[in-house]
This record gives structure tokens, C-alpha cells and sequence, in this order.
């Protein structure tokens, strides 16, 4: 890189729920690509080889680390999914301003918690 | 043909923008609309199942509609990850040989991940349909046999 003075660094930034929401998304969805998408080829594979496949899939999502890798997907799907559809209403020029997209930064991010807990709140009570 | 003038540069400059821009910003869009209804219709059919347990599931997913949006979901986040992991590789990979390798390798993995999806997609398909058959064969045998059975002096 060439010798030339940097932006302000991160750390002396005053930090804003709009910061925050645009790391999120960037995190949630390369994670799901690098994290997700095996899982969900190891679940369709599990699902076109046999029960036996299957079983297998469902024992390491049952243990510990299993299920802290499927919670954990699953809310970067939902924080992905609710801080692209701000995405799709910044693309249409609305929510700009500063008191709105602040309130609305916090709201994905809330959105993406608790879908989260009532998708699992429905898988675990089934 | 009217003589050029000037360095490559100059003929290109002020011609505006490629548009390769605008074409992997709108892809972008259109998956995320893909991925929107693909993978909410999976999350509300897992949440809407009676249980997880293979049984169920494949008998949901060998059904025609939920088959052709599993296939749909594959192509649609597998493509929408691309253009995804495209932007995060040329902001931190700095190095042209190395960015140029990075997304040489990603655009592999991607082609390839698709094309396995598809494959495993299809796979469950036809599995349910081969056994449904071979379960409708066993019982027109058993049928055949009972009344075989039952006119027994010929």
C-alpha cells in the first residue's frame, strides 16, 4: 500500500446503530456463505442419501457445538434478511434521515434477535 | 472508418461507466428478492412441519413446489454469496495475483456447490418416487397373490 495518510480509524469514530447494522450485514452474510451454505449441502446430501446420512447429520446438530452452529446461522439469516429489506428501502431513497435511520438500524437488529428466538422457540417446543 | 485520436485513455474518457457496475449491484438485488422468497418459504415449512425426522421431511421436499424452490434457493444464495464474497475479496485482498486466484478459486467452489445442490435436490426426488413405486408394486403382488389364493381350483 502506498505511504499515504489513512481515513480516521474505527476506533476514534463516534459510533451509530447505522455503523453497526452495515458490519453486521457484511458479517451475517459472508458467515452464512462460508458457514450456511455447507451446512445446507450437508443437510440436502443427508436428505437424497438415506436415513443412515441423515441420523448422522441430526447427531451433530444435537451436540453443543452443533447447535451453536445452527442458532447461530440462523441469526445471521434473520439479521441478513431484516437489514436487507432496509437495504431495498435505502435503494428506494427513503429512511436518510438521521433520526429515522438510527431508529430503523436498531429495528433490523432487533428484528434479527427476536425471529430468531421465536423460530427456535417453535422448533424446540415441536 | 474515421481515424482515432489520442491515447487509449483519452477515447474512453467521459464515455461514462461500463455498466458491470450497475449489472453486479442490480444481480445482487434480484437474488436477495430470490433469496427473500426461497429461503422464507423453507424457514416457514421447517417451522410448519410436524417434526424434523427424515420421513417428513423428504415427503415434504419430494413434492413438486417444495423441490423446484429448494432448486431455486440453491442457485438463487449460492449466486447472491458470490457477488457477496466478490466484494468482501477485492476489499481485503490487496494483492492482484492473489485477489485473481481468490475469486478464481470462489468461482469454482460456487459452480460447484450449485451443481451439487441441484443434484442432491433431484436425488430426493426421484428416491421418493422410486420407492413410492416399489411400495405400489408390492401391493398390487400382495393383491394379485389374495386373490389368486381365494379362486384356488382353476
Amino acid at each position: 500500500m502506498a505511504d499515504r495518510p489513512l481515513s480516521p480509524h474505527v476506533t476514534i469514530w463516534k459510533w451509530s446503530p447505522a455503523m453497526l447494522v452495515s458490519i453486521l450485514h457484511r458479517a451475517s452474510g459472508d458467515g452464512m456463505a462460508l458457514v450456511g451454505l455447507p451446512v445446507l449441502l450437508w443437510w440436502l446430501a443427508a436428505l437424497a442419501s438415506g436415513p443412515e446420512a441423515y441420523a448422522r447429520f441430526a447427531r451433530a446438530a444435537d451436540n453443543p457445538l452443533g447447535m451453536v452452529v445452527l442458532v447461530g446461522v440462523s441469526w445471521a439469516f434473520f439479521n441478513h434478511l431484516c437489514s436487507g429489506i432496509r437495504h431495498f428501502v435505502l435503494d428506494m431513497g427513503a429512511g436518510y434521515e438521521l433520526n429515522t435511520n438510527s431508529r430503523w438500524s436498531v429495528g433490523t437488529i432487533i428484528g434479527g434477535v427476536v425471529l430468531t428466538a421465536a423460530f427456535w422457540a417453535v422448533l424446540v417446543t415441536k | 472508418m474515421s481515424e482515432t485520436k489520442g491515447t487509449p485513455l483519452a477515447q474512453v474518457r467521459g464515455l461514462g461507466s461500463a455498466h458491470h457496475g450497475s449489472h453486479h449491484w442490480l444481480l445482487q438485488r434480484y437474488t436477495a428478492a430470490g433469496n427473500l422468497i426461497t429461503a422464507m418459504f423453507l424457514a416457514i415449512s421447517l417451522v410448519l412441519l410436524p417434526d424434523l425426522s427424515f420421513a417428513v421431511v423428504r415427503a415434504w421436499l419430494a413434492q413438486p413446489l417444495p423441490a423446484t424452490l429448494m432448486a431455486l434457493l440453491v442457485v438463487s444464495v449460492f449466486w447472491h454469496a458470490r457477488l457477496g464474497l466478490t466484494v468482501m475479496i477485492e476489499d481485503y485482498v490487496h494483492d492482484s495475483a492473489r485477489k485473481f486466484a481468490v475469486l478464481l478459486v470462489l468461482n469454482l467452489v460456487v459452480a460447484a456447490g450449485i451443481a451439487f445442490g441441484l443434484v442432491c435436490v433431484l436425488r430426493i426426488v426421484l428416491a421418493a418416487l422410486s420407492e413410492a413405486s416399489a411400495h405400489d408394486a408390492v401391493a398390487k403382488l400382495q393383491q394379485a397373490m389374495q386373490s389368486a389364493s381365494q379362486g384356488a381350483p382353476r
